[in-house]
C-alpha cells in the first residue's frame, strides 16, 4: 500500500516536471496517468498491491472534490446574482452532452454485440 | 466549562488544520451513509450533501474559506495521486477500449463541443455576463484543466471550480434518468458520457455503479480534458474573428 501511493506520487511528481518543462496545457497528474498506463501496458499486468491502493482511492473519488466544491461559499455573491443562467446552463448543457456522447457512441458502436445490464 | 475556556479552545482549534479536515471526513461520511441508505438514489449525491453541510457550518461558525481550506487541503491534495490512479481501471479494460477507438473518438467530439456550446448559448440567451460566460465554458472538464483554461480565456479559474463542481453534481445526479430514458443500456457508453459531461464527480458516481462503466468514464474524463483544453482557445478566436 505504502509503495503503491509511494508509485503514484512519483509518477504525478514526473507529470508535473514535464508540464513546467515543456509548458503543456495539461494538469502534471493527467500526465502521470498517461505515463502510468504506458508503464503498465509496457509490463503487461497491474501488480496487487497498486491495483488494490488505486481501487480504494477511487472508490471515494468523490470525497476529494468535496474541499473544492465548498468554495461556493466564496462566489456566492455572483452564483446567486445570475443564478438563472448559471443553473439552467449547467444541469441543461450537461444532461444535453451526456445524452449526445451516448448517442453518438451506441449508434457507432451497432453491428457489435450488446452488452451490460444497465445501471 | 466556563464560556472562556470553550472560547479559548475554540481558537485554538480555529487556527489548526485539524478542525478542517476532520469535519470534511465526518461531513462526507454522513452524506455517504444517507446515499448508502437510500441504496444509491443519485439524487442524494454524496458530494452535493456534504458541500451543504460544511458551507453551513462554516456560516454558522462565522469560518473564513480559507481557514477551512487550511485543513481541507490535505483531501484536496489526493485528487492528484487519484487521478494517476485512473491508469489502473482504463488499463484493466485496455482490451474493450481498444476494440472501441472510433466510437470513443467521434463521441468525445461531439460530447465536448455539445457541452461547451449548449453551456455558453444557453447562458447567453438568459443574460449571463461575459466573465460568467468565459467560466462556464470550460465546466465540462476536470478542475485542474478548467481552471487553467479558465485563466487563459478571461474567465475567474476560482468561479470555474465552483461551476465544474456544480457541473459534475449535474451530472451524477441525472445522468442515470438521462442514459434510461434514451435506453443505453451498456456499461462502456454510460460511464464514457458521463466521464465526457461531467469529469471526476461523475466518474465517482460510475465507479459506484460498476468498475467497467467507472474505467470508461474515467478515460472520458481525460480524454475530455485534453481535447477541451487544445479547442477552447481555437473556439474563443474563431468567435472573436467573427
Amino acid at each position: 500500500m505504502l509503495g503503491a501511493l509511494t508509485t503514484l506520487l512519483i509518477y504525478q511528481l514526473i507529470g508535473e516536471v514535464l508540464v513546467q518543462m515543456l509548458a503543456l496545457p495539461i494538469p502534471g497528474p493527467v500526465i502521470g496517468m498517461m505515463l502510468l498506463f504506458l508503464s503498465l501496458w509496457v509490463k503487461g499486468g497491474i501488480p496487487a498491491a497498486l491495483h488494490d491502493t488505486a481501487n480504494g482511492i477511487l472508490q471515494h473519488l468523490s470525497l476529494l472534490f468535496v474541499p473544492a466544491g465548498v468554495g461556493v461559499m466564496v462566489h456566492f455573491a455572483r452564483v446567486s446574482g445570475e443564478w438563472l443562467p448559471i443553473l439552467v446552463a449547467v444541469f441543461v448543457s450537461t444532461a444535453l452532452a451526456i445524452a449526445v456522447s451516448a448517442l453518438t457512441m451506441q449508434a457507432l458502436m451497432r453491428g457489435g454485440s450488446p452488452r451490460g445490464d444497465g445501471k | 466549562m466556563i464560556p472562556g475556556r470553550i472560547a479559548d479552545i475554540w481558537v485554538y482549534l480555529a487556527a489548526s488544520p485539524l478542525l478542517g479536515l476532520t469535519i470534511t471526513l465526518l461531513a462526507y461520511q454522513g452524506a455517504y451513509w444517507l446515499y448508502q441508505r437510500a441504496s444509491f438514489n443519485p439524487l442524494l449525491n454524496p458530494v452535493l450533501l456534504a458541500v451543504i453541510m460544511l458551507v453551513a457550518a462554516l456560516k454558522f461558525t462565522d469560518t473564513q474559506y480559507q481557514t477551512y481550506f487550511d485543513g481541507a487541503q490535505f483531501v484536496h491534495f489526493l485528487l492528484g495521486p487519484a487521478t494517476v490512479a485512473l491508469a489502473v481501471p482504463l488499463y484493466a479494460q485496455f482490451d474493450k477500449l481498444r476494440a472501441l477507438l472510433l466510437p470513443l473518438g467521434v463521441a468525445l467530439l461531439a460530447g465536448s463541443l455539445t457541452a461547451i456550446v449548449s453551456a455558453v448559448g444557453i447562458a447567453w440567451l438568459l443574460g449571463a455576463g461575459e466573465t460568467t460566460l468565459l467560466s462556464l465554458a470550460p465546466k465540462s472538464v476536470t478542475a485542474p484543466i478548467a481552471m487553467g483554461i479558465a485563466e487563459k480565456i478571461g474567465g475567474i479559474p476560482s468561479l470555474t471550480a465552483v461551476l465544474v463542481i456544480m457541473t459534475g453534481v449535474s451530472g451524477a445526479m441525472m445522468a442515470k434518468y438521462v442514459l434510461d430514458a434514451l435506453r443505453v443500456k451498456d456499461l462502456g457508453v454510460r460511464g464514457f458520457a458521463v466521464g465526457v459531461a461531467s469529469h471526476g464527480i461523475g466518474t465517482a458516481r460510475a465507479f459506484q455503479v460498476s468498475e467497467e462503466a467507472g474505467a470508461f468514464a474515467g478515460l472520458g474524463m481525460g480524454l475530455n480534458g485534453l481535447l477541451t483544453a487544445i479547442l477552447m482557445p481555437l473556439m474563443l478566436a474563431l468567435w472573436r474573428w467573427f
